[in-house]
């Protein structure tokens, strides 16, 4: 098991890489399952050094909920953003919001700068290095302690839950 | 026969939408009105065009060739890591270079601390000048001189 943990730094990551290998030469023919798998150990080994301990996934359910409220959030922010860009009348009222951070962990921070990125009118502009605050900027705001909450409960929490606790 | 004419009716959908998708992120870069509210466009209505566009793609050559088409994923998903992340660092660099925007934004950037910023500022380059005008500004002097003379 430790000799495994030595070659497979990060077994998720070379699944991964098997996966997209495949995906790319499309075909499961031997010797092309037998390429991606060299590759899945040996691309982990040479850039080893560069990751971080990353975080396990505690509940891979509601991982693939939070992709599906992700994709279905997208969807809906982009009609927004659409019928905000082409009704002539309608002004777009801007702002800044400085989003304290619950989480911790860099990698779960990043997720969840990505999704605020991609979802409703709101893109991550500047993180404190020390991991306290992220701040956005949102196309269309409402009141501010409204958007606050809504990310935190949205997409926040569920991040928390998935990698932390 | 009924099949292929919805794949297909569902196909001309996917394709349309993602156009309008794609095209009104890309209007957004026109209309709106400072740099951080540009930024919103391309995050946002591209990323949706093309999901929609390679979905399209994904069905008709399944349906065409008989054989699972699936590597259009790999698009999406490489797509949806890197958009959020240019988004981010075209943000920062307009925090960092102070741009303007709108006097209507509520809220303020807060002062950068120096742990956020790195080593030093970035250096605010001169603001650059309008092209036609500084031409037709040029003709116009050497058109003065050349009254006096």
């Amino acid at each position: 098991m430790k000799a495994l943990g030595r070659y497979l730094p990060t077994p998720t990551l070379s699944l991964v890489l098997l996966v997209v290998w495949l995906l790319m030469v499309r075909s499961v023919s031997f010797g092309q399952i037998l390429l991606g798998l060299f590759l899945a150990v040996v691309i982990p080994l040479m850039t080893r050094d560069f990751w971080e301990p990353l975080p396990r996934v505690k509940h891979p359910l509601k991982l693939a909920r939070f992709v599906l409220v992700v994709l279905w959030d997208i969807v809906v922010a982009n009609l927004q953003v659409s019928r905000l860009i082409l009704s002539p009348k309608r002004e777009a009222h801007p702002g800044f919001i400085e989003y304290p951070l619950e989480v911790k962990d860099r990698l779960t921070i990043t997720l969840l700068a990505n999704t605020i990125t991609m979802t409703p009118g709101t893109v991550s502009t500047n993180i404190r290095l020390d991991g306290s605050s992220l701040l956005i900027h949102a196309l269309d705001m409402g009141e501010e302690q409204a958007l606050i909450r809504e990310i935190r409960e949205r997409y926040e929490r569920p991040l928390k839950e998935i990698f932390e606790c | 026969m009924t099949f292929f004419v919805i794949t297909e009716g569902l196909i001309s959908l996917l394709l349309v939408a993602g156009g309008i998708f794609a095209f009104t992120g890309s209007l957004g870069m026109l209309k709106l009105k400072d740099f951080f509210m540009r930024l919103h466009g391309p995050t946002k209505g591209t990323t949706l065009g093309i999901g929609c566009i390679l979905i399209a793609s994904m069905l008709y050559f399944t349906v065409t060739q008989r054989t699972f088409h699936v590597q259009e994923l790999l698009i999406t998903l490489f797509l949806f890591i890197s958009a959020p992340v240019t988004g981010h660092m075209l943000a920062k660099t307009g925090l960092h270079m102070h741009l303007r925007f709108i006097t209507g934004t509520r809220g303020s950037v807060p002062e950068l601390r120096d742990e956020d910023v790195g080593q030093s500022r970035v250096a605010r380059p001169a603001r650059a000048k309008h092209p036609w005008h500084t031409r037709k500004a040029k003709k116009r002097s050497r058109f003065k001189q050349r009254e006096t003379a």
